[in-house]
């Protein structure tokens, strides 16, 4: 018994850990199926699925929820592109002031949020540009750049150079070597970097919250919903946004998995 | 060295600076079309990267490489009728072996790839593989995939980075015979950059042992083992006891050498100095062991020593022979199945035929240099001390 | 596109211009492919924190409707430091207590996933960052039910003694500490875990052959070849952490506020600017001089 727990212990504290990770998500999903007493009570009352069927219920929330999704999107194909150059730079060139350029890209990540959100606050209102969209996007690109590079960064780092050698011995051009070797091969670190870009700019709430102006994205949304009591159907957005990630996620992995099975 | 044909390699005057760090210096070398060249040195010794200049990977900082009548120098990789089979392959990951092997036809646009793939695969004894992946194959099939992948396009040159560095020691003998079997069967120049001597040796009919960014030796095997020119080569290639003398200059066909107050005669034939510090070389198996006191054979030469050593490994014996100034000598002793065995502490003489000795330049101030008995450290008793 | 292979941009063929071109285009191309992002890291994260440091110094006798004249008005920071010195210290240690806890609890999970896991080990890492998928807000919210007077959790705390008849969870400094906990703990398991992984099994077995008991094998083997993953996992948690302020105001009350709470109102409900800008300048300028002392003395380069 006793050689069991010092076995064991380690993994027992670790699934307990585990269940306090996972403790709010079940409340939330719970939530989600709750027919309310009333506006600003969070008990379970009753089970109802109308807050799934009537996702749209609540003026507002499927708005800002497609502002989020449609700001996400934007800011995921911009930062990737800026960042996956940065990474194709830094990974394959020698050149003077890399270290500087590490810097630039390693602060962001290093800086609170207040600090980013008040900072750009700061220039908007000095440079006198109207909050909204556009601050939001510019504010969403920013942060999520450094994100793209460290994580393309990884997978080209990981990446045999003799692969592209090999394709250049074998008659590709430098063109072609790209578009047959070095992108498809790279591609899987990209597909990652996106989806982290745009789960980043969907959650934010920090940032935005300094740059929107009387924009509502869904973060802002529940902010200002939690004055006035949350619609149940919050927790439905929140619920299926867990879903589709960890399908996503659980099907990336169940691909990779029968690719090693087959590699 | 030999005349220009339409396909030979020639490497002139071609030196590779890395900043401060040269890594090959002032080469100048002929590949005959349809050799199968060895590129022998230990790492590091510029051989891999000389191969790089020839596949286009890198560009020489100075110097000329030609293929046939081309000046081909600084061609891109993709622009040179030269193919490589990469150290660990380099076989694309997300492509399946027929794809892998096509990759050079596609990028030619050739027409007819199926039946070119088809027909290497089964060169390379892969037939029925095409739709794996790299990952799904064993060492060995995957070293045969990339030499298909190579071949395929038909190179004037094949460049082979120790393309069996990663095979374990049965299936590097077998896939050994195997590409010198295909070399033979499609007549292609192969250049071959290894650091392992036995294996240049059975491939190669020409070896280059390369050091410090420069060649020490081209020739054929045999010659290179027999007369090395330099105590580099001599001990790189197999093992060699090489005694620190001064040469005396020629009388009649001979070189004189006094090496510890002894003389020594060695052919001329077989000396590449005639005069200052020399090393006067034996092969461990061109010595011979007789008890103290016995005769040696007429015209043979000899040292006097103490067996220090002994270890019996079958096919020979291997004795370490300490001589009166206390150098060990290595010597292999042939089972010939009547020798009986000497014991450690007998007291022998070791003599050599002189025309199995060889004359080495020494840089002055160079003492003995023997190969540790087997390169296993529990068997080193205090090298020659 | 092509420009993007570096073994393509190698100077070719024919002699003179032609080849000078290519070294030349070589030479330039790193700094085209970083140009973009660059800039723009430039614009939208240099010259703001520049512009922070520029409005924390404007006269705070401005409005925002009037402008702010710049006096460089040093005093703003004594005079937000004697405003809001509470705010900033419970920032401070509402962060570090949270890390220690964060550490207690993450290091057994990460290495539970890294060395005890076996075939299970992509799952449970997956399931580390899961959470995460849901809305920090939403989250957060999860916990304002759980912890609330007449949730489960508090009757079961009062019914075993632990909380009095009329104790209470939610609007206490524990409800934000253990906030800070939850939602930043995957980012202090995730690098522990990298590090955790890659130590070597035999390392530990090597130190039970030699005599070490369990507990000298994890302070002389184990603790140390995970530092790395440890400090970046600890940056990582602790900066955001210090930053935050929907924690404090979702699950504290006022007496819990952090210095984001304080910052958030003097630009979006005071309009006190250069009071706000002084505070996040200051904060930022506290948790550089942290990383960086943090880093030399724990002797890690490799949290970049």
């Amino acid at each position: 018994m006793r050689r069991w727990f010092a076995d064991h212990w380690v993994m027992t504290v670790g699934l307990m850990v585990l269940l306090y990770l996972f403790l709010p998500i079940a409340v939330v999903a719970g939530l989600s199926f709750n027919r309310p007493s009333n506006r600003l009570s969070y008990d379970f009352n009753a089970f109802t699925t109308d807050n799934w069927t009537n996702l749209c219920g609540p003026a507002d929330l499927c708005d800002a929820v497609g502002r989020s999704a449609w700001i996400g999107l934007l800011a995921t194909v911009f930062a990737t592109i800026l960042g996956t150059l940065m990474a194709f730079a830094l990974a394959r060139h020698k050149f003077r002031g890399r270290s500087l350029t590490n810097l630039l890209i390693f602060l962001p990540m290093a800086t609170p949020e207040l600090v980013m959100g008040t900072s750009l606050l700061a220039l908007f209102t000095a440079g006198g540009l109207q909050l909204g969209f556009v601050t939001i996007l510019i504010a969403h690109i920013m942060f999520c750049v450094s994100f793209v590079v460290v994580t393309v960064k990884a997978r080209l780092a990981g990446m045999d150079a003799r692969l592209e050698e090999a394709a250049m011995d074998l008659y590709a051009t430098p063109f072609q070597t790209f578009r047959r070797i070095t992108l498809p091969l790279v591609l899987p670190g990209i597909v990652a970097a996106a989806l982290l870009a745009f789960s980043l700019s969907f959650d934010d709430f920090i940032i935005t919250n300094f740059n929107s102006g009387n924009t509502v994205t869904f973060p802002m949304y529940v902010w200002g919903a939690n004055q006035r009591g949350i619609p149940p159907q919050v927790n439905v957005i929140g619920t299926a946004m867990f879903a589709i990630a960890l399908l996503l996620v659980l099907a990336t992995n169940v691909r990779r998995r029968r690719g090693a099975r087959v590699a | 060295m030999t005349t220009p044909e339409t396909g030979d390699l020639r490497i002139t005057n071609v030196t590779k600076r890395f900043g401060e760090f040269t890594a090959v210096d002032d080469l100048t070398l002929t590949v005959p079309q349809g050799a199968f060249f060895a590129l022998l040195g230990a790492s590091g010794c510029g051989k891999t990267t000389t191969l790089r200049m020839v596949a286009g990977l890198e560009e020489p900082t100075t110097g000329e490489i030609r293929l046939g009548d081309r000046d081909i120098t600084r061609l891109r990789p993709y622009q040179r009728p030269v193919n490589t089979v990469f150290q660990s392959y380099a076989l694309f990951p997300h492509l399946d072996v027929f794809e892998n092997v096509a990759f050079g036809l596609r990028r030619r646009k050739q027409r007819e790839v199926k039946g070119q793939v088809d027909q290497m695969l089964d060169l390379v004894q892969l037939g029925g593989f095409g739709k794996r992946r790299p990952a799904e194959l064993s060492g060995g099939q995957q070293q045969r995939v990339a030499l298909a992948r190579a071949l395929i396009n038909h190179p004037q040159v094949l460049l082979l980075d120790e393309p069996l560095g990663a095979l374990d020691l049965k299936l590097r003998r077998q896939m050994q015979i195997e590409l010198k079997r295909i070399q033979t069967e499609v007549g292609i120049t192969f250049v071959h950059v290894t650091h392992d001597q036995e294996e240049a040796m059975t491939m190669a009919d020409t070896v280059a042992v390369m050091n410090a960014g420069k060649i020490e030796q081209l020739g054929r095997p045999a010659e290179i083992y027999e007369y090395p020119a330099t105590a580099f080569v001599a001990n790189f290639l197999g093992q060699s006891n090489l005694l620190a003398g001064e040469a005396a200059g020629q009388q009649g066909s001979d070189v004189l050498v006094g090496a510890y107050e002894q003389r020594f005669a060695v052919p001329a034939a077989r000396s590449r100095t005639q005069r200052g510090p020399v090393f006067l070389g034996v092969r461990p198996e061109k010595l011979a062991l007789v008890a103290a006191g016995a005769a040696v054979p007429a015209g043979h030469q000899s040292v006097a020593g103490v067996v220090t050593d002994s270890s019996y490994v079958g096919v020979s014996t291997q004795y370490l022979v300490r001589t009166g100034w206390g150098t060990e000598l290595a010597v292999f002793a042939p089972n010939g199945g009547d020798a009986a065995q000497l014991a450690v502490g007998s007291e022998v003489t070791a003599h050599w035929n002189p025309q199995h000795a060889f004359l080495l330049e020494r840089a002055p101030g160079e003492g003995d240099q023997t190969t540790p008995l087997l390169d296993s450290p529990d068997t080193v008793v205090g090298v020659g001390s | 596109m092509s420009l993007l292979t570096g073994v393509g941009a190698r100077p070719v063929g024919a002699p003179g211009s032609d080849k000078a071109e290519r070294r030349d285009r070589r030479r330039w191309l790193p700094y085209l492919l970083l140009l973009p992002g660059a800039a723009w890291l430039f614009l939208f994260f240099v010259v703001p924190t520049i512009q922070l440091g520029a409005t924390s110094l404007y006269d705070p006798s401005g409005s925002v409707t009037a402008g702010y004249a710049m006096t460089w008005e040093f005093s703003n920071y004594p005079d937000a430091i004697a405003y809001a010195w509470p705010q900033i210290l419970r920032s401070f240690s509402y962060a570090a207590i949270a890390t220690v806890i964060g550490i207690v609890i993450g290091y057994p999970l990460a290495y539970a996933i890294a060395q005890k896991a076996g075939r299970w080990k992509n799952l449970l890492l997956v399931c580390v960052v899961a959470p995460m998928f849901t809305s920090f807000l939403v989250r957060t919210l999860a916990w304002k039910t759980i912890l609330s007077d007449n949730g489960w959790l508090v009757g079961f705390l009062r019914d075993i003694g632990l909380l009095g008849d009329d104790g209470r969870l939610l609007a206490t400094p524990a409800a934000v500490i253990l906030g800070l906990t939850y939602n930043f703990l995957p980012f202090l398991v995730l690098p522990l875990y990298a590090s955790l992984e890659r130590l070597d099994y035999r390392l530990i077995e090597a130190a039970g052959d030699l005599y070490a008991s369990p507990t000298r094998t994890f302070f002389k083997v184990t603790l140390p070849l995970s530092m790395p993953g440890l400090v970046a996992g600890t940056l990582l948690f602790f900066i955001p952490a210090v930053g935050d302020y929907i924690n404090a105001a979702l699950l504290g009350n006022t007496n819990t506020n952090m210095v984001g709470n304080v910052v958030n109102s003097a630009f979006l409900s005071r309009q006190e600017p250069p009071q706000g800008a002084a505070l996040s300048f200051l904060l930022m300028a506290i948790i550089l001089a942290i990383v960086f002392a943090y880093v030399r003395r724990s002797g890690t380069d490799e949290v970049v």
